[in-house]
């Protein structure tokens, strides 16, 4: 050694690995335009596919003529489900283990559900076309209000499955009834509640929303006559289960089904399921011997393809007179749409919504779902959040504030008072989830300290003084709230998508020359893995992160995995990588001792290779080992180096957080403005902090538009109201808030590099935060609960019916 | 329906004179994407609200999912793939949004970037306030525009000349 000799840290930081703000490597070809979206890719002859849709809600479908479409020129087919039905495939399995029509059959069951598919030379012919399909309908009765679906004289929806009252998920109470889902010990639960001296109860509805990536649902289907291969572009977070979705409708072996998902303009759950866009492309496809893309567009996508959340939660809680909680009871309606199309793990017809006692050591707790058919689209997606944790979260973020209420306790003493203690982790939960790990006071002490909590409510109590008084027409709301999510699903034990356990999986390989690539089964929407996946490599296998390429999204070359949802790429996949990268490095060890002529024992890694224990300079380094493992003999060892690794997940991963929000209402104008928010996540082992604040900011700004103004709404005919950018909220750059954000490390024991992931905590965690902020603001006056979205219009008509505009 | 009979334009992209025989009713966007085969803009939805098709028109920024290829005869026409110098060199905004993390999914990115091009053409020192204001016809999903905001500060920064200071968190 010499001083020319890089010291442990330059040779550290060199790598670029974990901890480090490393830049994306996306972003060179992203700020260039050279991002490769499906709708970029235009293969030789290319046809144009797009849909004939419902005008009705609920009617028969008396009569389809396509003989006009057909003869205009240009057009190629056009498709209804009678051409579907001799395949079978005018139907197609839900993630839920329902059907849902990939074309209606005899009836629709939505307003915009798919009727016929167009297929046109390009998309303005089948625009035109598409004018010239004539339906004529009957109307039938539409169906609106979930709480009337089980009705003795309600509308009977799916004659499809009228008879069948066994359903995926057990016996169906009603023709339009789905499942009953029931959690914990109802006894012991009604007993509580029966000698508790404080109770709560309240129904929240968490509204019906939509994930709307900037990019929609889109697929570009080819197959090729010849060889009988079918090759599919698509919107896809996970491409490894289209692949076999695919094989089993189409009979086509999935050797011979090759899915690609090039890059992705965000998804936030919307490209989880399969949809008859997919479908008809693919028929399309296999029947004219062409390619056929089908893009949706802003409309399409947000009345057709996959709503998030509506469900109307009555929530409970027992407690003592001093703020203790003793129980928890939640019954939930919720509303399907036309299909069971959730994409919730196959056992999971609620998915994770028994997460609904929070962050809190809740002893006995009950809680019961009822899903239900509507004359609405269907979907229940996760909206950048694992399976339905938004909505419990919502629960009991909001069952906490209405306690304190009406306790007359402040909100944030109650949590800290209920808090899941440091040393019960792993924490079982009455509703049967083990938290793997925590420090909820630590991190609500902090949040509390850095946002001046106490100085907060001191000033809000000054102005509410002050509008009693009369010399202001502003009140003050502090929204606060703490969330335990449960991500990274997960265990096959109890976790599969179609009978396929919910692992995830990693394949690395290191070139001779000491470079590496690194494939997986998980599939970016904009999260930067191909940025922060290298770092888990280059820290664990001592290779510069810029030297390894990872390639996701491709089913040819990677290993099967399960995709991009529910912040399961870094607890599952994350670990896959890591424990391929372990594999190598034991094979490097060996390699290694044999070109240092020790025994492999005797060996210590050293950042970026090994050395012998107690003679530092005599070392070998990744790059040399590499060079060996291809072109040297190492006798008892095959060539190469390369790993796969296949990670079952033994837990899921449990991030937390502590958010708070200050907020300005105007009562006379109903306009809230955000003047403060703060968020502090901890998310176990952190990889990357840019794109951590990053995914962060990200998650605040979908939870701010989810509280405060975005909705998918129906009126009563069935009619959907805010299909279009013009209705639907997004927030632009003047709207969103100024984002803090702040951490605490907790690590996940069970994880190989303690890591839960980040990428929904902040939309989990930030919605009640927001409504919270709305509910307290007013909460004075004597209001409990005001359902979100919390848009100007809705908090002027809470004002109202509060009297504040008679005092003026 | 009768067939459409094709029209001719001309325009200047990114400094080249291209042509085109398109229908009438051709969308810019589309001609751009499709014809021209430049998909850095993109569609992201159908009512010029997203600003994701945003071009860069005679000096103005255009919506091009607006207006029709045939009213862009004559044009002189910017789209992301010109923004660098002819040497490779990225444009600061270029460089700005990826120093800042100023994108996650790429796809409004594009539009985002030209926009405030234009922006800071047309007021080379921006308020924070003035950024956020003039780049509100353009939507994102991913970023919460917090750090597209210090990405437009970066590049200001830069091509004035000027020391850019990270704000406070």
């Amino acid at each position: 050694m010499n001083d020319l000799t890089p010291t442990k840290e330059q040779r550290e930081a060199r790598l670029e690995g974990m901890g480090c703000k490393r830049k994306r490597v996306e972003d060179i070809r992203f700020t260039q335009g050279k991002g490769n979206y499906v709708d970029d890719i235009k293969l030789p002859g290319m046809l144009f596919g797009d849909f004939v849709r419902s005008t009705y809600a609920h009617a028969r479908i008396k009569r389809i003529d396509t003989s006009k479409a057909k003869a205009l020129p240009g057009v190629r087919a056009v498709l209804t489900a009678d051409d579907l039905k001799p395949l079978n495939l005018h139907y197609m399995p839900t993630l839920a283990g329902d059907v849902a029509a990939v074309l209606a059959d005899e009836k629709v069951l939505f307003q915009n559900q798919e009727v016929a598919f167009v297929v046109a030379d390009d998309r303005y012919i089948a625009a035109d076309a598409i004018e010239l399909v004539e339906v004529e309908y009957e109307e039938l009765e539409p169906l609106t209000n979930p709480f009337k679906a089980m009705d003795a004289d309600a509308p009977l929806l799916r004659e499809d499955i009228k008879g069948k009252m066994e359903g995926a998920h057990g016996p169906r109470k009603h023709y339009n009834h789905i499942f009953n889902w029931q959690v914990g010990d109802r006894e012991a639960a009604d007993d509580i509640f029966a000698s508790a001296p404080v109770k709560t109860k309240d129904t929240y509805w968490y509204h019906r929303t939509h994930p709307s990536p900037l990019e929609t649902c889109q697929s570009l289907a080819s197959y090729d006559k010849v060889t009988g291969h079918l090759t599919i572009y698509g919107t896809f977070q996970a491409p490894h289960v289209v692949r076999t979705v695919v094989s089993m409708l189409s009979g086509i072996p999935e050797s011979k089904v090759h899915v690609i998902a090039p890059d992705i303009g965000g998804g936030f759950g919307n490209k989880v399921g399969v949809y008859p866009g997919y479908v008809c492309s693919i028929v399309a496809s296999i029947v004219l011997g062409k390619p056929v893309k089908w893009v949706e567009d802003r409309m399409e996508n947000l009345s057709t393809t996959s709503f998030a959340r509506d469900y109307h939660m009555t929530t409970e809680l027992a407690s003592t007179q001093d703020g203790k909680i003793l129980g928890m009871r939640c019954y939930v309606l919720a509303d399907h749409g036309a299909f069971d199309a959730c994409a919730d793990p196959t056992k999971w017809p609620a998915g994770f919504m028994n997460i609904c006692t929070g962050s809190y050591g809740i002893p006995v707790a009950h809680l019961e779902v009822d899903g239900v058919y509507t004359n609405k689209a269907s979907g229940g997606v996760a909206y950048r959040c694992s399976f339905r944790v938004t909505e419990a979260v919502y629960a009991i973020e909001r069952a906490v504030e209405v306690l304190a209420q009406k306790l007359g306790m402040d909100s944030a003493d109650l949590r800290l008072k209920n808090f899941i203690r440091r040393e019960q982790f792993p924490y079982k939960s009455a509703l049967g989830w083990e938290y793997d790990s925590g420090d909820y006071h630590l991190a609500m002490n902090k949040a509390m300290e850095a946002v001046g909590y106490r100085q907060l409510r001191a000033e809000q109590a000054e102005k509410r003084a002050a509008f009693q008084r009369g010399e202001t027409r502003e009140v003050m709301g502090i929204g606060v709230s703490f969330f335990t999510e449960i991500v990274g699903a997960g265990p096959s034990k109890n976790c599969d998508i179609l009978g396929v356990g919910m692992f995830d999986s990693c394949e690395i390989r290191i070139h001779p020359t000491g470079s590496a690539i690194a494939r997986m089964g998980t599939k970016s929407q904009g999260q930067g893995h191909e940025t922060t996946y290298a770092q888990i490599v280059a820290t664990e296998l001592g290779i510069p992160a810029d030297q390894i390429q990872v390639e996701e999204g491709n089913t040819d070359t990677a290993p099967y995995g399960l995709g991009t949802y529910g912040s399961r790429s870094t607890p599952v996949a994350g670990a896959a990588i890591a424990m391929a990268s372990r594999k190598i490095r034991a094979k490097m060890q060996m390699i290694a001792a044999h070109l240092l002529e020790v025994h492999h024992n005797d060996l210590d890694w050293d950042i970026d290779g090994y050395q012998v224990k107690g003679l530092p300079e005599k070392r070998i380094g990744v790059k040399e080992i590499a060079w060996a493992a291809y072109h040297q003999p190492i006798p008892n060892l095959e060539p190469g180096l390369e790993a796969v690794n296949y990670y079952d997940p033994p837990n899921m991963t449990y991030p937390f957080g502590a958010y708070f929000c200050v907020m300005d209402i105007d009562v006379d104008t109903g306009a809230a403005k955000v003047r403060r928010f703060y968020a502090l996540d901890d998310c176990g082992t952190r990889i990357n902090p840019m794109i951590i604040e990053g995914q962060v900011h990200g998650g605040l700004t979908e939870a701010f538009a989810v509280a405060m103004g975005q909705e998918i709404r129906y009126d009563a005919a069935g009619n959907v109201m805010g299909a279009s950018f013009m209705d639907f909220f997004v927030p632009t750059a003047v709207e969103t808030p100024h984002w803090e954000t702040d951490f605490t490390v907790t690590p996940s024991p069970h994880h190989p590099i303690g890591a839960k992931g980040v990428g929904e905590s902040p939309h989990v965690g930030g919605v009640p935060c927001f409504s919270n902020a709305v509910n307290d603001a007013l909460s004075f006056c004597g209001s409990v609960h005001i359902d979100m979205p919390h848009d100007a219009w809705r908090i002027w008509e809470a004002a109202e019916k509060l009297g504040l505009h008679k005092a003026a | 329906m009768s067939k459409i009979q094709k029209m001719h334009v001309t325009m200047t992209v990114n400094g080249e004179t291209v042509e085109g025989l398109v229908e009438p009713r051709t969308l810019l966007i589309h001609f751009i994407r499709e014809h021209l085969l430049l998909t850095g803009a993109h569609i992201g939805c159908d009512t010029g609200h997203c600003g994701a098709c945003t071009l860069d028109i005679d000096g103005k920024s255009v919506k091009s999912c607006t207006m029709f290829a045939v009213q862009a005869e004559g044009s002189s026409i910017v789209t992301i793939e010109g923004l660098a110098a002819p040497d490779g060199t990225l444009h600061a905004l270029q460089e700005g949004f990826r120093m800042m993390h100023g994108l996650q999914c790429g796809y409004c990115t594009p539009g985002m970037i030209l926009r405030a091009h234009r922006l800071l053409i047309e007021n080379p020192n921006p308020t924070e306030a003035e950024i956020r204001f003039g780049i509100s016809g353009n939507l994102c999903r991913c970023t919460g525009y917090q750090n597209i905001v210090r990405a437009i500060q970066y590049a200001a920064a830069k091509l004035n000349g000027t020391q850019f200071q990270e704000a406070a968190e």
